[in-house]
């Protein structure tokens, strides 16, 4: 307690590195040439499938279709004890049925994050047109970023020992709750024989794992890899964590206007297939959008306060790794939770990155429709950027009621636009100041 | 009784703010005390154990709510009310 203490005193905090701001996005070297053919040696990467399942839609079409509508699949929270919650709202799947998608034995080793994992994974094998048999499967892994992991089997057993005064549980509690074990039952559910293995940095959790997949393929470790994040944390105990922080709202999520008040949480995820683009050619794969650049940067500030010098170093980080000029970003996909810090301190962040650019592109939150994921929230948000650049419709900020002289960029307020853009970016920005942007670029 | 619950009050708010109960007076505002706004939720938390009330707080939009923060005489008038309604 007294290090948090200390930490949160300014007297005793180290000083900011403000002195150790790079040089922006205006560098010389910034300026590479238009197609990065195999830069450095380095393997090219594209997305050849996407699946996902989250309170939008069991699926893809469904989830694009809602961005384009602009419609809130946030409602009334439906489970166990929600009358004991002051927060009742989040973006719940309320028509989850897992009996309609795994057996009765999948289902008792399944915790919610690895039965949403499951479904979106399937969807994107089966859009990619893979099959990892032989050869491939030894080349292929799967990277995938949760917070909660089994949050809801660590719920229902605490809950079942503590307050029923059970002193048995089930056989699978562990291998259920383990925050691996959605990346494990991928693997072995396409025999994904390469590198597997689970990130968590809080709210980046995806944007991590999408990143490190896309490193993966890039150095040629891997060719093929299954990746993006889940995160089933709307259950009593997991609402009630976050009731604790007291910055979540109790009606809306509204990213970037004035009078937003908070974030609220969702549940859900969404998986890719990142792929080598030689080898996505050769076996005629529709390329869905290639990604260009990752970066990552930590505060090193404060365990829950955002730091603007922080997000835009990932920013500028991930611009420059996709060898892209700053004026081709045309939509930024942004972290934008609804919570007054986050979205003040992010828009700083990029109207200092893009410098007179930040007033031509377009951000927007999509939280504002699907709720926060916490871990799998990148995940799902990149469905976005890629109906940006695949159908030039950008998704729109919605719950936008006041401008804010403190968020004062083109948040595509409440309607879906359409417009052409060659390259965006996703934001993540977590809790204890860990920041990951991730690029795609169109093909 | 409100001596009690000020002298009460006063000791949470030295804890979080490692000062002495007697350097908490009822001018200084939490930013003048040292506490930040995680220092500000966890007070708050540590006030609601203290009373078994429960205390109107959304860190996004302080202003708001029907709790005033702006120093510790408001903080403590606050706490006060909310610990006589209980009583009711």
């Amino acid at each position: 307690m007294s290090g948090k203490k200390d930490g949160g005193k300014k007297s005793a905090r180290p000083a900011a590195p403000e002195d150790q701001v790079d040089r922006g996005l205006a560098a010389p070297e910034a300026a590479c040439g238009p197609e990065p053919e195999a830069r450095g040696g380095l393997r090219r990467v594209v997305i050849t499938g996407a699946g996902t399942v989250n309170a939008l839609g069991h699926d893809v079409p469904a989830t694009l279709e809602a961005f384009r509508e602009g419609r809130c699949g946030i409602s009334q929270l439906q489970f166990r004890d929600v009358e004991r919650l002051s927060i009742q709202i989040g973006g719940q799947i309320h028509d989850w049925r897992a009996e309609d998608y795994f057996n009765r034995q999948q289902i008792l080793l399944y915790d919610k994050f690895t039965q949403f994992t499951l479904l979106a994974a399937r969807q994107a094998v089966a859009q990619a047109g893979l099959n990892f048999q032989g050869a491939l499967g030894l080349r292929a892994g799967v990277v995938l970023g949760t917070a909660g992991g089994g949050l809801n089997t660590w719920d229902e057993n605490y809950r079942a020992v503590y307050e029923e005064g059970k002193n048995r549980v089930h056989p699978f509690v562990v291998p259920k709750l383990m925050n691996n074990a959605a990346a494990s039952h991928v693997s072995m559910e396409y025999g994904l024989r390469g590198p597997s293995f689970t990130v968590a940095t809080a709210c980046a959790s995806s944007n991590h794992a999408m990143g490190l997949a896309f490193q993966m393929v890039r150095s040629g470790a891997a060719q093929v890899m299954l990746t993006g994040g889940s995160e089933a944390m709307l259950c009593f105990g997991g609402v009630k964590a976050w009731e604790g922080l007291r910055v979540m709202s109790k009606d809306a999520c509204r990213p970037f206007s004035a009078n937003r008040n908070g974030m609220v949480q969702g549940e859900g995820a969404g998986v890719f297939v990142f792929e080598d683009l030689e080898h996505a050619r050769a076996r005629g794969a529709e390329i869905l959008a290639e990604v260009v650049g990752f970066a990552m940067s930590s505060d090193a500030q404060d365990i829950v306060m955002p730091s603007a010098h922080g997000a835009e170093r990932a920013i500028t980080g991930a611009v420059r790794d996709a060898g892209l000029n700053p004026d081709q970003i045309g939509y930024i996909n942004a972290h934008g939770t609804g919570t007054a810090a986050n979205d003040k301190t992010e828009c700083a962040a990029v109207a200092h990155a893009f410098g007179h650019h930040a007033d031509r592109l377009m951000i927007s939150s999509t939280k504002s429709m699907h709720g926060h994921l916490i871990g799998g929230t990148g995940a799902v948000e990149l469905l976005a950027c890629l109906m940006a650049l695949r159908e030039g419709v950008i998704a729109p900020t919605i719950g936008y009621e006041e401008a804010d002289p403190e968020c004062a960029l083109d948040v595509v307020p409440n309607e879906a636009r359409e417009a052409r853009v060659d390259a965006v970016l996703s934001n993540a920005f977590a809790f204890g100041g860990l920041n990951a942007v991730i690029a795609l670029r169109r093909i | 009784m409100s001596d009690t619950i000020k002298t009460r009050i006063k000791a949470i708010i030295a804890e979080q703010a490692m000062l002495e109960p007697d350097q908490i007076t009822d001018e200084a505002t939490p930013e003048e005390l040292g506490i930040d706004s995680l220092g500000l939720v966890e007070s708050i938390f540590a006030l609601e154990e203290e009373f078994d009330i429960s205390i109107p707080f959304n860190a996004n939009e302080p202003d708001k709510s029907d709790f005033d923060i702006t120093n510790m005489g408001t903080i403590i008038a606050a706490v006060e009310r909310l610990v006589a309604e209980k009583a009711i």
